[in-house]
């Protein structure tokens, strides 16, 4: 029932999301875990994937990192008395933007491709990064997510 | 009967699904309700001002009185000792008392302004996901499922990562659920009511550097209004100097008992920052040396002068919350789940203000439909019960009982979370209905139902979205966990009770 729609479409649905979640072994900076999902394996290989989330893991490192240049921007905006922010974006603020083109990239090139989406993870509250697979409506007559179990055609 | 091209699909009417009962839901036309922000939707118990750029905690009014203690001791100290010092000693002490004031007001308004690090709450992929994990790992059968945990080695030391049933993650390491704001703070040291806020990784170095400036602050008016008293009396006379200036004698004793205890709280978060501790932490005692010769506190940066400047001018992260962000629909989901269309079509309810309340509704007629039909009750005895965490102040309404147009703060239907946490109750608008947190309760249902409904795409009821392009309100499958406070309407309950039927059986028999 419904599926009549959606046969007729060449389009995609969801059919399932896998979560990578945060890896803690060096503490609480943001770092994601590099283990390959198995639900990924039939889609994308293991060295596409490693190398998009050790990208990203170096992103956040790069933000995170409390170095010469991080203290400066402290100590220049507590004696701006923060006002500098209205101004200038943190450098925390720029990484993301950095990571939020390079995720779009990486969608774009390498992902949807292979029918699978990356969310970004400040958009779930960086606590993982989201990959949506999808299946192609056309080539299967219920999918194995999202479809009903009654494949019936209206024509 | 073909419907032609997919974009006209979009916009026609599903109206040859038998099981479809027409309603304005599914009009063309595009609804033109205003767009929401996300702090509107929050679940925490925080409240919200300038349109989501201010957040705060819900009781706020020591917060008040910490500012109306500072402004009124600062103001009487600039009107009556200033003058006077300024002419006998040097015009600079008012100087250097008035940047230390803007000082004092800028770290306490930003403290207590700011988001201190909420973690927002998982969607319900999410949820699902991580339950399934859990499931797996334990094998358990029982339903009272086992306390969860996990742990982690994190610089050679275990660290246990505790789930949160509220908000349905398992927490970073140093983060603690605040029981008052009803959220997961990361790196949380404590509630402060004097700031009316949560003290975490985003505002923690505002905080500090507050109570650094106020014990300087303290100190200062205080040394110079005794000065002020002493050269006064020095000329007149101690008793004609005090009744010359009561307003000095005020702010003496004012300052007089603030000033121990602000000064001993600058010198413990002196300490807790040296040694890369959170309050939270040292109170536990979760690095203490006493626990074991082999304890040691993994997040230490070594040294004394690098976790000062770690914790005082290290990056500050983004707000995870985007509470001034707009709740959109996701793109991405191209084509709505079937089931999800009937059931959303056998939605009832017309005069929803905004479309997210349909989806509420919805929900609604989940929980109730789950609740009372006999088809869920085939699992064991109560099925939706989690076992509730007691950091979460498990002050929680086990049964599920179907009292609808109950007082709001009573949950009828079993829910992990204490009642107090539903998004509504701390929602602006007054309401008499009944406000039910659907989703948790539709999460416990994919529970004890089986395994296909858990992966036929989580079916909830938040993932009723609308068909794209027909409601361009939120699809529950956003970016933020955008689950609006569920309203529910006691007048329409019959038909809704025989819709959800209708859609109960479509979702058990998938």
């Amino acid at each position: 029932m419904g599926t009549e729609m959606g046969q007729k479409r060449h389009s995609a649905s969801l059919a399932n999301k896998v979560f990578i979640q945060r890896d803690y072994s060096e503490g609480t900076t943001c770092k994601f875990q590099t283990k390959f999902p198995s639900e990924l394996e039939s889609r994308i290989e293991r060295t596409l994937f490693e190398d998009t989330v050790k990208t990203l893991n170096n992103y956040y490192a790069e933000a995170e990192k409390i170095g010469g240049q991080s203290y400066l921007e402290g100590c220049l905006a507590c004696a701006t008395a923060y006002l500098i922010f209205l101004c200038v974006e943190t450098r925390y603020e720029k990484v993301l933007k950095k990571i939020a083109k390079y995720i779009q990239e990486q969608n774009e090139k390498i992902y949807a491709p292979r029918g699978l989406l990356i969310t970004d993870p400040i958009e779930r509250g960086m606590r993982v990064i989201e990959i949506s697979i999808y299946e192609d409506r056309g080539s299967s007559g219920s999918s194995s997510g999202s479809s009903s179990v009654s494949g019936s055609t209206a024509r | 009967m073909h419907l032609g091209v997919s974009e006209s699909m979009r916009e026609c009417e599903y109206s040859q699904i038998s099981t479809r009962s027409s309603t304005p839901m599914e009009t063309p036309y595009k609804k033109r309700t205003p767009k929401k922000r996300k702090w509107e939707s929050f679940q925490g118990r925080n409240k919200f001002y300038c349109d989501g750029r201010i957040m705060m905690a819900k009781q706020t009014g020591v917060f008040y009185l910490t500012l109306v203690l500072i402004l009124v001791t600062c103001g009487l100290f600039f009107t009556f000792d200033c003058p006077f010092l300024a002419l006998e000693l040097t015009p600079v002490i008012p100087v250097i008392g008035g940047v230390l004031f803007m000082f004092v007001l800028g770290t306490l308004l930003r403290t207590s302004f700011s988001d201190p690090g909420v973690l927002p709450r998982a969607t319900p992929d999410e949820a699902a996901d991580l339950e399934r994990q859990i499931d797996v790992a334990n094998g358990s059968t029982g339903y009272k499922p086992p306390p969860r945990t996990k742990e982690v080695v994190i610089n050679g030391q275990t660290v246990k990562l505790k789930y949160c049933f509220t908000c349905k993650i398992f927490r970073p390491p140093r983060a603690s659920h605040c029981s008052l704001c009803d959220n997961c703070v990361e790196r949380f040291d404590h509630h402060c009511p004097w700031v009316g806020n949560c003290v975490g990784r985003r505002n923690y170095r505002f905080f500090y550097m507050f109570i650094l400036s106020l014990s300087f602050l303290t100190i200062f008016i205080f040394a110079f209004v005794i000065t002020h008293i002493i050269l006064s009396s020095n000329r007149n006379g101690f008793l004609s100097a005090l009744k010359d200036s009561p307003a000095s004698v005020l702010e003496v004793v004012v300052c007089f008992f603030s000033v121990w205890s602000i000064v001993g709280l600058s010198g413990f978060h002196t300490y807790l920052i040296s040694s890369n501790q959170t309050t939270n932490e040292d109170i536990k005692g979760s690095w203490s040396s006493k626990r074991g010769k082999d304890n040691y506190n993994p997040y230490s940066h070594g040294n004394i002068f690098t976790n000062c400047c770690a914790a005082l001018c290290g990056p500050l992260p983004p707000s995870l919350i985007d509470r001034r962000g707009f709740i959109q629909s996701d793109t991405p989901q191209l084509a709505p789940p079937t089931n999800g269309i009937t059931m959303y079509g056998a939605t009832q309810s017309q005069q929803s203000h905004m479309c997210d309340q349909d989806q509420c509704i919805q929900s609604t007629k989940f929980v109730l439909q789950a609740a009372a039909t006999p088809l869920l009750q085939q699992q064991s005895s109560e099925p939706v019960i989690l076992t509730t965490s007691p950091e979460n102040g498990g002050t929680l309404t086990g049964r599920t009982s179907l009292t609808l147009g109950g007082p709001c703060t009573s949950l009828p239907l079993g829910q992990p979370t204490p009642p107090t946490s539903t998004p509504s109750l701390s929602c602006h608008e007054a309401t008499d209905m009944l406000p039910i947190h659907g989703h948790s309760l539709a999460h416990n249902h994919s529970h004890p139902l089986q395994e296909p409904v858990a992966h036929h795409h989580f079916l909830t009821p938040e993932e009723v979205p609308s068909p794209p392009g027909m409601l361009p309100c939120g699809s529950p499958l956003g970016h933020s966990h955008t689950m609006q406070a569920g309203f529910y309407n006691p007048a329409s309950q019959d038909s809704l009770h025989e819709d959800s039927v209708r859609g109960l059986v479509k979702l058990s028999s998938v």
